[in-house]
């Protein structure tokens, strides 16, 4: 236990937040993906976590085919690196949306439990896309974002605490994303027609709504989010390998279901909580207890509130 | 007449089971004899299969029986494993050590016992949240094997492990002998579970799952059948980890995954959920592609590719055994949710749902969303 260190310097403590804003920024992205999902058609879509790494390997491919590297100057790399992100973006969004119709749609009707084992196999299937994909083995990405110290080698700073530029290119890309959502699900008809399409299947359906494009629609932001999520995660950590998606999905699940199941406040809320125990516990005790502690959380939290710190409480169904 | 023969061996009636078992029975005690004569040299592979069918019978239990989705059924494959390495190995941290039959019931117990430990918080969930649940531990469990190093070994795993006894026949690098042993397991198995689901207990598990609320206002107390469903599920689990432990002689944490609750799951699946003839079966099939065909496909298809003139070597099937788990479960539950040999109720439960919204369009307005939404 490190804990006396922290107590000594309490500087550490604001290491600990600033990786823990970092992790927590990526798992918002997808949990948003979870809560948005269940949201709609109460399906834990065990393949979102797939869907994420598939848009690592998306945005790794993009940049060799656009050759990008660490020498190009800022005003090429910009607009490239923009564009790897709405590549990659659009196309985990549409694989999102081919997978509801082909594995989900097909099953709205079935008892509750089918569509999650459909879930549970389109994980394997895209996780086996990736690992023939991309190898069996870690993919590096090229270090596209600069990695300065900002408080030491640019503030002149003499500190532990270091706050590098990769942290910042997190942050920039996550806010405008989770701004743009909250802005669109609050704000246009279309997000209108989705939290309706939530609350009431039916009701929504006669008020004119069409439930199968609404549903649609939900999978592809969701989807988007997730590639986003992919994107910023292979500039940030330079890695991605066939089966993160599994880890990071659970991660990501239980941020949705920390922040309460269907809510997207909660969401993000329950990332970056997540995101901040992840890197607290990687300091105070060992990081291959992280996950230990992380699906301890998760069986805790359902088993004693399943509505989340922000969710309503919603009667069970089987 | 072929065809009705068969019917009345698939619809599981009681004559027809029974004949079907008894000729399932006696190929399998005449297989050794039989693989040494074709010269197959698959003996080694069966074991592990038939391993996987005992797996496959316990989360039956627990997924088919009493309709409980868990998906960390690897977790007590792992205690099995490591409850009779620790009570066998020589490199074992405990203070004392016993033989190998005590040890395989011990794993069949302590399984048990962790099944209802890992149960207990469930039991109020329903649904996918069990589901989750069950994940989660299936993560922590194999997660606290490796990290306890100082007793498991962590990474590098326990080996060797205590080899069975009996007079006259040594297990030592002996297939013959392991693969009887799993045959006698697997038909203990198979008789105590067929005795356990024409139980009370049975009725109970199925009763449940049918309707929750129904059950338990005719008096079934809801606790104490759950409870079973996973202790049950659990133990047989622990019976097949201990063999896996003895014949491999050698564990680690890697091996009792996500991926092995998967596969087993979906030999559940695809076999048909509730009926042990199908999850026989669909452990048969998935496993032998994964222990024996995934190879011996991709040889032949390469072959084939050669006298074609096309150069295949670029397929391997091995690599792609996750693919063929996930569609499994996938076209499974889109095109016959209720298995390759179903069982009646089942079938009837999961084809009701879809029925009535079958019936229901003309007069429905909004048929493409579930009748019983809140």
């Amino acid at each position: 236990m490190n804990i006396g260190l922290l107590i000594e310097n309490p500087a550490l403590l604001l290491q600990v937040l600033i990786i823990g804003l970092s992790n927590g920024a990526i798992l918002a992205l997808i949990a948003l993906g979870y809560t948005m999902v269940y949201g709609i058609i109460e399906l834990i879509n065990f393949a979102h976590g797939d869907v994420f790494m598939l848009g690592a390997m998306t945005a790794l491919t993009l940049i060799q085919v656009l050759a990008l590297a660490p020498g190009l100057p800022a005003s090429t790399l910009v607009p490239l690196l923009l564009l790897v992100l709405v590549g990659t973006m659009a196309t985990t969004a549409t694989l999102n949306v081919l997978i509801e119709r082909l594995a989900y749609r097909p099953l709205r009707r079935a008892p509750r439990l089918a569509p999650l084992i459909t879930a549970i196999g389109m994980s394997f299937i895209l996780m086996n896309i990736g690992l023939h994909w991309k190898g069996p083995s870690y993919v590096t990405f090229p270090p596209l974002i600069p990695s300065i110290d900002l408080l030491n080698e640019v503030l002149g700073l003499r500190t532990v605490v270091s706050l590098r530029t990769t942290d910042l290119f997190v942050v920039a890309l996550t806010v405008p994303l989770l701004l743009g959502l909250n802005w669109f699900v609050r704000h246009t008809r279309l997000g209108k027609a989705m939290r309706a399409t939530a609350q009431n299947q039916e009701a929504a359906a006669l008020m004119g709504i069409d439930i199968n494009q609404t549903i649609a629609l939900t999978f592809l932001i969701a989807g988007a989010l997730a590639g986003a999520g992919g994107f910023i995660q292979g500039l940030y950590y330079q890695s991605a390998r066939f089966d993160m998606g599994f880890r990071a999905g659970l991660m990501a699940f239980t941020s949705a279901v920390l922040g309460g199941i269907g809510n997207l406040t909660g969401a993000v809320l329950g990332g970056f909580l997540i995101g901040l125990i992840w890197a607290l516990s990687d300091f105070l005790f060992d990081p291959k207890w992280t996950l230990v502690v992380v699906f301890g959380i998760l069986v805790l939290i359902i088993v004693f509130r399943p509505s989340g710190l922000l969710g309503a409480e919603v009667p069970e169904r089987a | 007449m072929v065809a009705a023969a068969l019917k009345t061996l698939w619809s599981g009636e009681r004559a027809g089971r029974w004949a079907l078992l008894l000729g399932a029975l006696v190929l399998a005690l005449l297989y050794p004899p039989l693989d040494q004569w074709l010269g197959l040299g698959l003996l080694g592979a069966v074991v592990p299969i038939f391993m996987f069918v005992i797996l496959a019978l316990g989360l039956n239990i627990v997924v088919g029986y009493a309709g409980l989705l868990d998906l960390g059924y690897a977790a007590f494959f792992a205690i099995g494993a490591y409850t009779t390495a620790f009570l066998t190995s020589p490199v074992s941290p405990l203070p004392f050590r016993t033989d190998f039959w005590l040890a395989l019931v011990l794993s069949f117990v302590v399984a048990a016992i962790f099944g209802v430990i890992l149960g207990a918080p469930t039991l109020r969930l329903r649904g996918d949240y069990l589901a989750i649940v069950t994940l989660a531990f299936g993560e922590i469990v194999p997660r606290v094997f490796l990290n306890a190093e100082s007793i498991t070994g962590g990474a590098k795993g326990i080996k060797p492990i205590g080899y069975p006894t009996l007079p006259g026949v040594s297990f030592v690098n002996n297939q013959v002998a392991w693969y009887y042993l799993v045959v006698a397991v697997g038909v203990f198995s198979v008789w105590m579970i067929s005795r356990l689901v024409d139980s009370r207990i049975g009725r109970a598990w199925v009763a449940m799952r049918e309707d929750e609320v129904a059950a338990a206002s005719m008096g079934i107390n809801l606790v104490t059948t759950k409870l079973l469903a996973f202790g049950m599920g659990a133990s047989f689990s622990g019976f097949s980890g201990a063999i896996f432990a003895g014949m491999f002689q050698f564990i680690d944490p890697g091996q009792f995954e996500f991926q092995i609750s998967v596969m087993v799951l979906s030999m559940v699946i695809l076999g048909g959920m509730g009926n042990m003839t199908g999850v026989i079966v669909g452990g048969i099939l998935l496993a032998s592609f994964d222990r024996i065909l995934a190879e011996r496909a991709t040889h032949w298809l390469r072959q084939a590719g050669g006298l074609l003139g096309a150069d295949l070597s670029w397929v391997d099937l091995s690599s792609s055994k996750m693919l063929i788990f996930g569609l499994a479960l996938v076209l499974t539950m889109l095109l016959r949710p209720e298995g390759l040999i179903p069982s009646a109720r089942r079938r009837a439960e999961l084809r009701a749902a879809q029925l009535e919204a079958d019936l229901a369009p003309a007069t429905d307005p909004v048929s493409s969303t579930p009748a019983d939404r809140s």
